[in-house]
């Protein structure tokens, strides 16, 4: 996989599994690294348990949305949104989704799937389903490109502003950091 | 470097507000324009400025607060949805005549899609109609930019400023920077002028004259010209974009490189839009094409009919969200180029439902016990997901759910059996609206339940406080408003109060004011439970229980089907088919287990 200068990220899922804050972190690390960012939210009705879908740009952008087919890839936080939100990956994209079976994607051929609700019940913390799905796509994405970044931030970078974010906050704190980590260990 | 920070559009709208001088500010929350007030709150505080931050009942009592603010010559604001502007938009019509003395900015939010509205209509058409100008952002950061120029424009003009984000603006984050305060001491005073402030119809003739002369002048502002955002072009096709649009078309004309094929304008004020502008595309340009949403309020304006296309030709759809796969596919389509945009198909994604413990779903669900076949009106709030329980025939707008119940207790009341009607209205949906529409019914003997769904908070829209909370948007202490007392001073005879919780108890609440209703007129019930996403509210008064379901369950899906709570979940098919809890969504509130019929569900007891 080559990793594009431009990143365009969907992230979607159902109202109340945290995708607003999934990419909130995605975009406050983009700011932390100087780079532009512009994403686009679902708010109100959806978000009592309809469908939610977010569009996070960084780079050189200037419309919030993604069109179909240009996304550089998508963070599924349910299974069901590989079918509703995978046209929007290109076809050297990658789908990286929460998923106890194997998924396939007419989109693109490059779909990560992990247990994610397993996972945040081993730590836990069964709300998190989230921060494990972002820990695992950081570091599953950099193993799929060789050891290098595959999306514009690290783990690392996104633990930083998760500390800084949730710094009044320490028991949120430690548990978003476990469940980073949780995902993040949880490669093949 | 300048300071930046992560804003959605709404967080840049506030801080521009506070960055220019705003020291009155008002709003009714909805979306997507509920986050502004927070976030100017939030900054007031961290600024330490001096400012007046209000919640207002609604949109009307909003705009008039920030209208008076502004004619004893402060920089004040209103901010609201696009159908919280039809509410206002009777101070509004007048306010643009009278004019302004401190710069006055309306912010109404519209929800091209809808997404989350009863409406698509454009905030933009309403300022024609109250003849002020109009601005509209393409990102937060203009948004913020735009709020420095619409004080000055008010100011200079001395009328009232619309900035018109819509939701891709609100709910867009991006990284904005952040600015010192513009250093200003408000002089604060009213000048009595009779002849302006209480104008009779005579002198309103003369201020209507006044306003026209103010537009033509706008009209020629360079501050709101609008921008050629490819200027290297020579193109002889003109696009002219405003909005989100233009941020749309600015990257697919750079993504399919159709720099040299087209002029892509952005306007920056669709009205009154620009004779210049209007004299140069008529002139310069072979064909122009206009791409706004929702509705053709530039192309409105822009007389030629044979070169313009847009929404009046068909070339642009009139319902619904211009996506940029719809935009690039419009702007190949008038350069010439084939266009390879492909699009999403549509899958259908999950319908929005009512929280896992929501008191509401328990109200609605005692509503059909009590009175199985009425007809069940309701309003605008979280509780319109009463739909699918069944629960709700009817949703019009904020109020409408009383007046419409008297309208449908007019029409069937010399039937042989009449049938009953239950209203249902949120906390802060009453105050709003609903408070007029019951006066109303009392007097006229209307035979009605109404079932006030108090939660104690403005749930759809954020939590925002009611006039019943006694706080404030910065979490200052205010006056509370007791609502039986309203009800009561509404002329109500027949007024209970019970927690849906205990469901058994307030079935019988509701089938009490059933029976009342049929003598007295008017019953309401007051159904009180916190919102369970207020982290604001007391601890709960009814402690979360641990629910199990028993082997007992046949699998019935009585109550998937008419209690719908996300937390009770189908496994299984036919002979093997069984409900069982999700632990992870279950707030354990244990009104299902009184829903049942089998007596399945039980409290596991430590």
């Amino acid at each position: 996989m080559k990793i594009p200068e431009n990143q365009q990220i969907i992230i979607s899922g159902v109202g109340g599994q945290g995708v607003l804050f999934v990419t909130r972190l995605l975009a406050e690390a983009a700011i932390a690294q100087g780079l532009s960012v512009i994403t686009s939210e679902t708010h109100g009705m959806a978000q009592r348990g309809g469908t939610v879908v977010s569009h996070l740009k960084v780079g050189d952008f200037a419309s919030p949305l993604i069109r179909p087919g240009q996304a550089d890839g998508l963070i599924a936080l349910k299974a069901e949104s590989v079918a509703v939100h995978g046209g929007y990956v290109r076809p050297a994209g990658w789908i990286v989704a929460n998923s106890g079976e194997p998924l396939n994607s007419q989109a693109t051929t490059a779909v990560m799937t992990l247990d994610a609700e397993s996972v945040a019940r081993q730590i836990n913390n069964r709300r998190a389903i989230n921060l494990v799905m972002l820990g695992y796509s950081l570091t599953r994405l950099a193993q799929a490109c060789g050891g290098a970044n595959a999306l514009f931030c690290s783990l690392a970078e996104i633990q930083a502003v998760v500390a800084k974010r949730l710094a009044d906050k320490k028991v949120l704190r430690d548990a978003a950091l476990e469940a980073l980590a949780a995902g993040a260990q949880s490669t093949p | 470097m300048a300071k930046k920070a992560l804003m959605l559009g709404n967080e840049a709208i506030a801080r521009g507000l506070v960055e220019n001088g705003c020291v009155l500010a008002t709003a009714y929350p909805g979306t997507p324009a509920s986050e502004i007030l927070g976030a100017l709150a939030a900054f007031k505080t961290d600024a330490g400025v001096d400012m007046h931050v209000q919640w207002a009942v609604n949109e009307k009592v909003a705009l008039e607060i920030a209208y008076a603010g502004s004619m004893s010559g402060l920089r004040t604001a209103v901010s609201m949805k696009q159908v919280g502007l039809n509410v206002a938009s009777d101070p509004l019509m007048s306010a643009a005549y009278m004019g302004t003395k401190g710069g006055f900015i309306i912010v109404s939010a519209d929800d091209p899609g809808p997404h989350s509205s009863q409406t698509e209509q454009d905030s933009r058409l309403m300022a024609m109609m109250a003849k002020i100008p109009v601005l509209d952002p393409r990102s937060p950061v203009q948004a913020k930019e735009l709020i420095a120029v619409a004080y000055e424009v008010s100011e200079t003009y001395r009328i009232p400023v619309m900035l018109r984000p819509t939701t891709r603006v609100c709910h867009a984050r991006q990284d904005v920077e952040i600015k010192a305060l513009r250093p200003c001491k408000p002089v604060v005073e009213f000048k009595k002028d009779p002849a302006r402030w209480a104008a009779t119809p005579k002198f309103r003739f003369i201020l209507h004259q006044e306003l026209e002369g103010k537009l033509a002048q706008i009209a020629a502002e360079p501050r709101t010209a609008p921008r050629l955002l490819n200027p290297e072009t020579r193109a002889f096709k003109a696009v002219v974009t405003s909005g989100v649009a233009a941020a749309h078309a600015f990257e697919i004309l750079q993504a399919a490189q159709l720099g040299d094929d087209l002029a892509l304008f952005q306007v920056l004020q669709p009205y009154p839009l620009h004779q210049a502008f209007i004299s140069e595309l008529l002139t310069n340009y072979a064909t122009v094409l206009v791409i706004e949403e929702t509705m053709g309020v530039i192309e409105m304006q822009l007389a030629d009919r044979t070169r313009v296309k847009g929404k009046l030709t068909n070339d642009v759809p009139r319902v619904g969200e211009l996506l940029p796969e719809t935009i690039e596919g419009l702007m190949c389509g008038f350069a010439g180029r084939r266009a390879d945009a492909c699009t999403v198909p549509a899958v259908p994604g999950r319908r929005p439902t009512l929280c896992a413990g929501c008191p509401h779903r328990a109200s609605f669900f005692a509503i059909k016990k009590a009175a199985p076949k009425a007809i069940y009106t309701s309003d605008i709030g979280c509780y319109t997901l009463g739909l699918n329980l069944g629960a709700v025939d009817t949703v019009l707008c904020m109020g409408a759910a009383i007046s419409q119940a008297a309208g449908f207790y007019h029409a069937h009341k010399n039937e042989a059996r009449p049938p009953k009607i239950i209203a249902t209205i949120g906390d802060s949906t009453f105050f709003h609206a609903g408070v007029p529409a019951l006066i109303d019914a009392v007097v006229q003997k209307v035979r009605f339940v109404l079932v006030i769904l108090d939660n104690r908070t403005t749930a759809m829209t954020g939590n925002q406080p009611t006039p019943a909370t006694g706080v404030g948007v910065s979490g200052e202490s205010l006056q509370a408003i007791d609502m039986e007392a309203l009800v009561k001073g509404c002329g109500v005879t027949s007024v209970r109060t019970g927690d849906p919780y205990d469901l058994e108890e307030f079935i019988g609440l509701v089938k009490a004011a059933v029976a009342d209703s049929q003598v007295k007129g008017p019953a309401v019930v007051i159904a009180r439970h916190a919102c369970l996403l207020d982290r604001r509210q007391a601890p709960p008064s009814h402690p979360a229980r641990t629910i199990t379901v028993t082997d007992t369950c046949d699998g019935c899906g009585f109550c998937i089907k008419h209690f719908e709570c996300p937390a009770l979940v189908m496994h299984g098919e036919g002979d093997q088919a069984f409900v069982a809890i999700d632990p992870v969504l279950c707030s354990g509130c244990g009104v299902c287990i009184a829903v049942c019929p089998k007596k399945s569900i039980k409290e596991i007891r430590g």
